[in-house]
């Protein structure tokens, strides 16, 4: 491994604080530098080595950019077909209701081709957790318009922008299952700076516990950047995602248990 | 007073030069190398190494995990 170190005396195993978990394979992460996508993923890693869950994890993985997240976590994974990982998912927890099923999700495969799977795995309470992550395109594919798109936001199927009067309004999938009975925790984060990383990371936390208690669905929307489908470097697609998409999309809980 | 003093390791053939973790550093111990990794990548190095103060926000926001974190008193 090439290395660059600062100090060389402070560099011990008795003063480490942070360390790339196990949970990671040394494989490199396919994205595009400064993607969102590679914050998820390690933090969930770390979740799934904190909480000891690492023979008992089954991840659904989706298809959009990140549909080679099998290959970075090493866990049990099922790939499902576009916008399926709900419905997947449900099968696997059903069946073994020991392990700790999960999904993962972009917006074009959660919000658009897989909105009927997603809302109606949420109505029916399925005791799984969806990781969201909507970075308002369909990043894969060339950066085409998503139902999360923004208002005038441009992509390469909204040249001019997104004109709601033909195009509709950005869908805030979030928020609908968040008035389902079924969903029981359903909240909106973000991973681009350390303190919404630790933000994150208690949400998922709290998911994982949920899910052993038996208590129903759990979403966990992660807002993201996607540097190349915005046309932007990575510090200015998280600048551009504080000031425009946070907006829309505000941070927080929208549903918390009633304990 | 003790001061507390870090220092970081960056796999630099996996850094994809992101930025990412030298505008999140609160203290300026990052900097890009004007040197590119295989990849093609300027990387991110400790540049001000004695400004570290082992916070690890770099490697929490570093998409790509690359980043370990040393932390003691001094
Ligand atoms: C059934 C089917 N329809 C369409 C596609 C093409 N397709 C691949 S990825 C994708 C959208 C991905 O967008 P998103 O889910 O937001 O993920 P991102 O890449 O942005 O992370 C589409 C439409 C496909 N692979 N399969
Ligand atoms: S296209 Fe966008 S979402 Fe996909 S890896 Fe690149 S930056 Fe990330
Ligand atoms: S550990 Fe903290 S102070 Fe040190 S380089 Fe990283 S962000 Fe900067
Ligand atoms: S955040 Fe990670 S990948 Fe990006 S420049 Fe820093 S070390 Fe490199
Ligand atoms: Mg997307």
């Amino acid at each position: 491994m090439v290395e660059f170190s600062g100090i060389k005396e402070i560099i011990k195993p008795e003063n480490l604080v942070y360390k790339r978990t196990d949970i990671m394979t040394d494989n490199t992460l396919s994205y595009c530098p400064g993607c969102g996508h590679g914050t998820a993923h390690r933090i969930i890693a770390e979740i799934i080595g904190e909480e000891g869950l690492q023979s008992e994890a089954i991840g659904v993985s989706p298809v959009g950019c990140s549909v080679f997240m099998y290959n970075y976590l090493d866990i049990d994974w099922q790939e499902a077909a576009h916008g399926r990982a709900p419905a997947v998912a449900t099968a696997i927890k059903r069946l073994l209701p020991e392990k700790f099923v999960f999904t993962y999700q972009g917006d074009g495969d959660l919000a658009a081709i897989g909105t009927a799977e997603t809302i109606h795995a949420c109505n029916r309470g399925e005791n799984i957790m969806i990781i969201f992550i909507n970075n308002g395109i369909y990043g894969m594919t060339g950066g085409q318009m998503a139902p999360t798109t923004l208002p005038g936001m441009k992509s390469s199927t909204s040249p001019y922008g997104r004109d709601v009067k033909t195009m509709g309004f950005p869908l805030k999938i979030t928020d609908i299952v968040a008035t389902l009975p079924g969903s029981y925790y359903v909240t909106r984060q973000s991973v681009h700076t350390a303190a919404n990383v630790k933000k994150t990371k208690k949400a998922i936390r709290k998911a994982v516990q949920y899910q052993k208690l038996n208590k129903g669905t759990c979403l966990i929307e992660i807002v993201s950047n996607c540097p190349s489908g915005w046309k932007m470097t990575p510090v200015q697609s998280n600048k551009w995602m504080e000031e425009n998409m946070f907006p829309y999309y505000p941070l927080g809980d929208l549903k918390t248990p009633v304990e | 007073m003790a001061k507390i003093r870090g220092s970081i390791v960056v796999n630099i053939e996996k850094c994809k030069g992101c930025e990412v973790c030298m505008v999140t550093c609160p203290t300026g111990t990052i900097a890009m190398a004007k040197e590119v990794n295989g990849k093609g990548y300027n990387y991110a190095f400790p540049a001000n190494p004695e400004l570290c103060i082992g916070c690890a926000n770099c490697a929490m926001v570093c998409p790509d995990g690359v980043i370990t974190v040393y932390k003691t008193k001094i």
